[in-house]
């Protein structure tokens, strides 16, 4: 991994709350390469999404760097660099007084492309997350199951044809077989559109199925890194834990379908 | 009840044009203004929480003076402003009616919409605002694309509730010089005209339920997005917009305008001088219910042409006299003064006085053998008085007092109208009545007598502004009331205008006083 060059850099970056009282991301330094998928696990307070927030200036380090392409994202002009990282927020976060199609295409409209494309654009995105477009093209938010929501989010992210994407637990709040679907469908669309992906999540089974690479944050602080493989291979007692559940759920799925048949 | 085929009805309708359309022009001039001003003012402070706290706090401390104190102090405010734009920038303005209206409303309709506004902004989700920012808006268009519209039913529902209140306060404002829909409440008030009131009243609440209706309009047509919603609703505003504009510009600019104050005697003598002038050629249109510290300043200032006061009003107020002199020594000095110092013309007396007077039941004097003030004052620790608004803080009381040493166990403020019923019907036992009162015959009432002539003379004086002085037209055509109108012919009047009846109408006694003072036939 040491002779691409990466496409995002964490370098010794740390960030306080509070003046100072609470050091949310404390000397993280992580790279990722381009087309690279990255979890990041950890439990609620552990940092995670301030170190994502970071990487498209939503939020400004204390110290140390973030790169991206190895610019020093502080240089760059904050709008533009949002405007060409796609995000995913938690529980979708949708403009709930714009339709389907409006919330989809708000990135090229910020970036003045013309209407038809980004009709074009909306249309295509529909089909490539699975919405229907007749149908739900002019609905509300509210008009939408919380699946169709994060898939309008997923494609929201996607309009302005980003390189990067970062998502904050998108499928937390989906009833388990919604969030599998999408979490598939999702890892397709990294693979098919040569995505780099950084997604942060609580649930260490879910970046276990999904990511190339996970990142274990604990109290602001990066505990390990690497494959799942690397992960189990480490003695550290707080990444064994987290390690338990999908185990344990792997060890029962063995003995309830001992024939393995295709999932 | 003949209550609906009451031709006081026809009266109040003629008069609607005027003083609705003036009405609008105030209320949407005054709410256009806050608006402006407190729009952007809720933008910059909503998210500096010293600035929001001090804003709301004068709002609210703003809403908590009554609207009637808060246009009148705006009187004062500008007119010393306005001297000093003379002074320093070379031009004056009128600090009377119109503009001290609409700065007093704006600021009266400043809270509900920096409140709301304010609210509504923060009550936007913090996860949207967020989203707004990571898929790449400025914050400006995070405002404009988001935010306002999320907030905008909180915001409307502020525009609304400032909108009812200016409307309604705007009623308010007759008394510093404004027409509007007061004007039928003022004068239905002073002249126990209950048509009038109650039809201003309507009208106002109509006027407000109207605009309130056509705002919730454009408002749900923005939430709906239905366009015909929106342009229905914007076009019915702005059509109210043009009508009220129409009769001002048809209006004649000339015109001489007749002022009043808030009393029934000065609603009849301001329909004698205006028929007076008409009668001779002369447009001329009344600025009627003004208050007695609004309407001395209107006439220096040239906002008003002529009115009737009385001299020792004048004395007290203007000159800042508490000597008293005779009669016709205190009337040359106050023409001389007045004259020299705010070119004000006195052009002379009517004929009677409306002095203040103490006045109690005639059957109670008899049997107390009380014929003086002197003679009052030995029973007056066992009585209770009741005066107008200002009376009691009026120089004139703090000289009878002095002068026969009265102490009395109860002072009350009344609406003058309703003194001489209490008195008669001994809910208090003095009154500091008008002399020129019908009342005092109708409710068989006696005048007490000032042997020490502690009550200055108050003969009623026609004056006219510094710019009529030299109008001879004008001096002509009211020539003939001066010295004409007698203290029995002025009882009469004012006893006539203060029945419930049709013909009770200022108009009505005024045509009624012509006659009798000897019209040429």
């Amino acid at each position: 991994m040491s002779d691409v060059a990466p496409l995002i850099a964490f370098e010794h970056v740390g960030k306080g709350f509070d003046r100072g009282r609470v050091r949310a991301v404390d000397d993280v330094s992580l790279t990722i390469r381009a087309g690279e998928f990255l979890a990041i696990v950890g439990s609620s307070g552990s940092g995670k999404t301030t170190l994502l927030r970071l990487a498209n200036r939503l939020i400004a380090p204390d110290h140390g760097v973030v790169r991206i392409d190895g610019e020093n994202i502080a240089d760059s002009d904050p709008i533009a660099l949002r405007r060409r990282i796609g995000y995913v927020f938690q529980s979708g976060g949708l403009f709930p007084h714009m339709s389907v199609a409006d919330n989809i295409g708000i990135t090229p409209r910020l970036l003045r492309w013309p209407a038809e494309e980004i009709a074009s654009r909306v249309e295509a995105l529909m089909d490539l997350v699975r919405l229907d477009r007749q149908v739900h093209r002019d609905r509300f938010p509210h008009q939408l199951s919380g699946g169709q929501r994060q898939r309008v989010g997923v494609a929201r992210a996607l309009a302005a044809k980003p390189r990067i994407v970062l998502m904050d637990e998108p499928f937390g709040a989906l009833d388990p077989l919604t969030r599998a679907a999408l979490a598939e469908d999702y890892r397709a669309l990294h693979q098919d559109l040569d995505l780099t992906t950084v997604m942060i999540t609580h649930d260490m089974a879910e970046a276990v199925l999904l990511a190339d690479r996970i990142a274990v944050m604990r109290g602001g602080q990066l505990v390990a890194q690497g494959t799942a493989a690397d992960l189990a291979a480490t003695d550290d007692a707080y990444v064994d834990e987290l390690l338990q559940t999908p185990r344990r759920q792997a060890e029962r799925l063995q003995a309830l379908l001992p024939r393995g048949s295709a999932t | 009840m003949m209550l609906w085929s009451d031709p006081r009805w026809t009266d109040a309708l003629s008069h609607l044009p005027d003083y609705l359309g003036s009405h609008i022009r105030v209320s949407l001039a005054a709410l256009t203004l806050g608006l402006l001003i407190s729009f952007p003012l809720a933008l910059v402070a909503r998210n500096r929480p010293r600035l929001r706290g001090t804003l709301l706090g004068f709002a609210s401390i703003v809403q908590t003076v009554p609207g009637l104190a808060l246009l009148a102090l705006f009187y004062p405010l500008l007119l010393a402003l306005a001297a000093l734009s003379a002074q320093w920038l070379g031009f004056s303005f009128s600090a009377f009616g119109f503009l001290p209206s609409v700065l007093a409303l704006a600021l009266y309709s400043m809270l509900p919409v920096l409140r709301n506004t304010i609210t509504g902004l923060q009550g936007v989700d913090a996860a949207i605002t967020e989203a707004a920012q990571g898929v790449g808006m400025t914050p400006r268009q995070s405002l404009l694309m988001v935010e306002l519209p999320l907030a905008l039913p909180v915001i409307m529902a502020g525009i609304r509730t400032a909108a009812v209140w200016v409307i309604g306060t705007a009623t308010l404002s007759t008394p510093i010089g404004q027409t509007s829909l007061g004007n039928h409440i003022f004068a239905g008030l002073q002249t126990q005209n209950w048509v009038f009131v109650l039809f201003g009243c309507i009208a106002a609440a109509a006027l407000a339920l109207l605009v309130d209706g056509l705002l919730a309009l454009i408002e749900t047509g923005v939430q709906r997005r239905s366009r015909i919603r929106i342009i229905t609703g914007i076009l019915a505003v702005l059509a109210l917009v043009a009508a009220a504009l129409v009769p001002s510009m048809s209006r004649a600019r000339q015109a001489y305008v007749v002022g009043a104050k808030t009393f029934t005697e000065q609603y009849i003598l301001a329909a004698l001088l205006t028929d007076r002038l008409q009668a001779n050629g002369l447009p001329a249109i009344q600025r009627t219910g003004l208050g007695s510290n609004v309407i001395f300043d209107a006439l220096a200032a040239g906002d008003i042409d002529v009115y009737v006061d009385y001299s020792g009003t004048l004395w007290a107020n203007q000159l800042h006299r508490t000597d008293i002199k005779p009669r016709a020594e205190l009337l040359a000095e106050l023409g001389e003064t007045l004259a020299a110092r705010d070119k004000v013309t006195l052009l002379g007396q009517l004929g009677f006085e409306n002095a203040y007077a103490l006045v109690m039941p005639r059957k109670r004097a008899e049997a107390l053998g009380i014929r003086s003030i002197t003679d009052l004052a030995a029973h007056a620790g066992d009585m209770s008085i009741a005066g107008d608004y200002e009376f009691f803080s009026r120089p004139e009381w703090a000289g009878i007092r002095k002068a026969y040493g009265l102490d009395f166990r109860q002072q009350r403020q009344m609406q003058p109208d309703f003194m001489y019923a209490a008195a008669a019907s001994g809910e208090v036992d003095v009154i500091a009545g008008y002399t020129s009162d019908g009342l005092i015959a109708k409710y068989d009432l006696v005048v007490l007598d000032d042997p020490k002539h502690a009550i200055p003379p108050y003969d009623a004086v026609v004056l006219l502004s510094p710019k009529r002085a030299d109008d001879a037209k004008l001096r002509a055509a009211l020539q003939p009331l001066l010295g004409k109108i007698d203290i029995s012919a002025m009882r009469e009047a004012n006893l006539r205008a203060s029945g419930n009846n049709a013909a009770s109408s200022a108009a009505d006694v005024a045509n009624w006083l012509w006659d009798r003072i000897g019209a040429p036939h």
